[in-house]
């Protein structure tokens, strides 16, 4: 029973990880691969006195990055932390 | 030396804070020296020999015995220290030298590298580093060896692992060669053997532990060189101290200046110097937004499969420390790449605007031709005016250049003190070292570990290991210093290459050996070589003449080894039997955070 027990919470754990994983691949599709398709319809726009479209290329998308992988360890520790899975 | 290593990484902030200070403390006096009369050559030469002193000085105090102190840094590095490792060993002299080049002449195209080479962390982080640390290996074969099982995978990956490490190392030595000759004023072919001295000097005694902490110190050194000739100029032309968030209305005007002087190609070409042709803010020219899509996909699967910074990640004492030192790496990283494309405009500027003392364009002929550094940087051949319509200005299709140098010669088109020329050379000598290092113990890694200890002699002893690791290291070093100084390639397609190399090869293989069960043996073979193969082929099409597929140039082979490796490797894995129990909760194992490693501590 136990083992089962145990396996039931590991794939519980991955479940939810992985949830969070495709969460994170959709981001990153859409800041690194829309983003950049879409660029000459973002440039109608200004900000911060850019074109909107070579902004994200040159700096909103790099932003993006790092928020999303800060996110994303903030997230998953959680789930770790949920599932005893952490560490300190 | 144990207790020395106690008390250091104790003690790791102080001992890195007070670096930083003296650090500080010696620009200043260089710049005193500057102001009292020293010349610039001494000057430079003081600012590349003391920093190669230092970095080789941690490396000697680093060195070690011990078989997972020299191949993980005995898995105790903490994870903001390794997230400056992996910046330093991650900003290359492309990075570093190069990039900010690309963009002022190659425009918009040229920045999907900076895309590419901050959302591969992205990548990094969600699909490999933790489950790679939790898995325990020493190398990126490691893991496939012990996934898939058997020595033919095993050799597979370290034949791409090879050939992408070599293909991106003598770009690196090169760009170490290059600074080498121009700050000490020696023939290039010497400045390659320089700087390879000065990369041994890091990694040879100390391994993996000794490469850590120079490349903290290189950090340091590349980031304070990046970002001082950019906050400078951003001050002298108005924009605030951060330049960053205030030049957009510089980057707007930028297209009414090309207009003024008309982005033309020139009466006639010199071969190895470029003219600027290309905006600045959009992209141009067929297949625009599909080429910079797949150039930043293959960079970013890229840097996901190169083995240099997967194996940064298992030097971190736990797996969620691994997940933070990801997140601290692209922090530091995206530092350097946010400015990059701040550093292009601004320099571009400083040469177009007419408004700035220091434009030159549309100046008359005769008073650029007398500027020191256009004299300077042109008797080197890097730089050329030449008055090709006789008009007696110039024009902007008159100003040749190489890309190549926009950085290293930013201080000089500024008009900053030759202090500042001297902490770039810093510098940019810090990003090529620190890459070069990493890379060179990949190779030599791999090859000690997973040819000659797992494959070939798995009973040798320590210290036989740790004496093959360190031959092959010079070894590897001196074969890509002799090909690095017949100057096959540039700097950036070398590095692109590697990229490519790297993803064709080891992206699936490795992201499904963590999220596919199912995956198997031969289909990890099969991914492997076939990918390998397609997009080694394919780079030979195109690089021989052949017409590129969809606008796929040599840059983006990647995508076509790609797509090989991953429909291989799903074919096959299916119509074969599925792994078999033990490797199945391996991998379960490899996805928990918590319990034993996979890998014994010292195997």
């Amino acid at each position: 029973m136990s083992t089962n027990n145990a396996d039931d919470v590991r794939d519980r754990y991955w479940a939810k990880t992985r949830n969070l994983t495709i969460v994170v691949l959709a981001l990153w599709v859409l800041f690194a691969l829309v983003v950049p398709a879409m660029v000459s319809t973002l440039d109608q726009f200004t900000f911060l006195g850019f074109p909107f479209g070579y902004y994200m290329i040159a700096q909103g998308s790099l932003l993006a990055f790092v928020i999303i992988i800060w996110v994303q360890n903030w997230r998953q520790d959680a789930i770790d932390d949920e599932f005893g899975f952490g560490e300190d | 030396m144990a207790l020395i290593q106690g008390r250091f990484i104790d003690n790791i902030g102080r001992v890195y804070a007070i670096y930083t200070g003296g650090f500080l403390a010696f620009i200043l006096l260089m710049a005193i020296l500057e102001q009292l009369g020293v010349g610039a050559d001494t000057i430079g030469i003081l600012f590349v020999a003391f920093t190669i002193a230092i970095y080789a000085l941690i490396g000697w105090l680093s060195r070690t015995m011990e078989v997972d102190a020299y191949y993980v840094a005995g898995r105790q590095v903490p994870a903001v220290y390794n997230g400056m490792a992996t910046a330093a060993d991650w900003m290359s002299g492309a990075s570093f030298v190069a990039l900010a080049g690309g963009v002022y002449f190659g425009g918009y195209g040229y920045m999907a590298f900076i895309v590419g080479w901050t959302g591969g962390y992205v990548l990094v982080n969600s699909l490999m580093a933790p489950y790679l640390r939790k898995f325990g290996c020493y190398t990126v074969p490691d893991f496939i060896g012990t996934r898939y099982g058997g020595n033919i995978a095993r050799l597979c990956a370290v034949i791409v692992l090879v050939v992408a490490s070599f293909t991106y190392v003598t770009a690196q030595i090169n760009a170490t060669g290059t600074i080498a000759a121009r700050a000490l004023h020696i023939p290039f072919s010497w400045g390659v053997w320089f700087g390879l001295l000065g990369i041994l000097l890091c990694s040879m005694l100390g391994g993996m532990r000794a490469v850590t902490w120079t490349q903290v110190a290189q950090y340091i050194v590349l980031i304070i060189a990046y970002l001082v000739p950019v906050i400078w100029m951003s001050n002298a032309q108005g924009l605030g101290l951060i330049p960053h968030f205030t030049y957009g209305e510089a980057a707007s005007a930028m297209a009414e200046l090309e207009a003024q002087y008309g982005l033309n190609p020139p009466t006639e070409a010199i071969a190895g110097l470029s003219v600027l042709t290309t905006p600045h803010t959009g992209p141009v020219g067929d297949y625009a937004e599909w080429k910079f899509i797949t150039l930043a996909l293959c960079m970013m699967c890229g840097t996901a499969s190169l083995p240099h910074i997967l194996m940064r990640y298992f030097t971190t004492p736990t797996v969620r420390s691994a997940r933070k030192s990801v997140a601290w790496s692209l922090l530091f990283i995206f530092l350097l790449y946010f400015t990059a494309p701040a550093l292009a405009t601004l320099t571009k500027l400083q040469l177009l605007d007419p408004s700035l003392p220091t434009a030159i364009i549309g100046k008359p002929f005769e008073e650029v031709a007398s500027l020191a550094w256009i004299q300077n940087w042109a008797s080197v051949g890097f730089l050329a005016i030449a008055d090709q319509n006789g008009d007696g200005i110039l024009q902007l299709n008159e100003f040749f250049m190489r890309p190549d140098i926009v950085v290293l010669a930013t201080p000089e088109i500024a008009g900053l003190p030759y202090v500042i020329s001297g902490l770039v050379a810093a510098g940019g000598m810090a990003a090529a070292m620190s890459t070069a290092d990493g890379l060179l113990l990949a190779i030599a890694n791999a090859l000690s570990h997973d040819l000659y200890y797992k494959m070939i002699d798995p009973k040798a002893d320590t210290a036989i290991r740790l004496i093959v690791a360190r031959i092959l290291l010079v070894g590897i070093g001196a074969l890509g210093a002799l090909i690095a100084s017949l100057q096959l390639t540039g700097i950036l397609g070398a590095v692109a290459w590697a990229f490519c190399f790297a993803c064709s090869g080891l992206f699936f293989p490795l992201a499904l050996g963590v999220w596919w069960k199912r995956a198997n043996r031969p289909g990890a073979i099969a991914g492997m070589a076939a990918g390998f193969i397609a997009g080694t082929l394919y780079l030979y099409y195109v690089y021989t003449g052949g017409t590129p597929w969809f606008g796929l140039d040599h840059l983006r082979f990647g995508i076509v080894g790609m797509a090989v490796s991953l429909v291989s490797m799903v074919v096959v894995t299916l119509l074969t039997p599925a792994p078999d129990e033990e490797i199945q909760r391996m991998v379960e194992e490899t996805r928990v955070p918590t319990g034993p490693s996979i890998l014994s501590d010292k195997h």
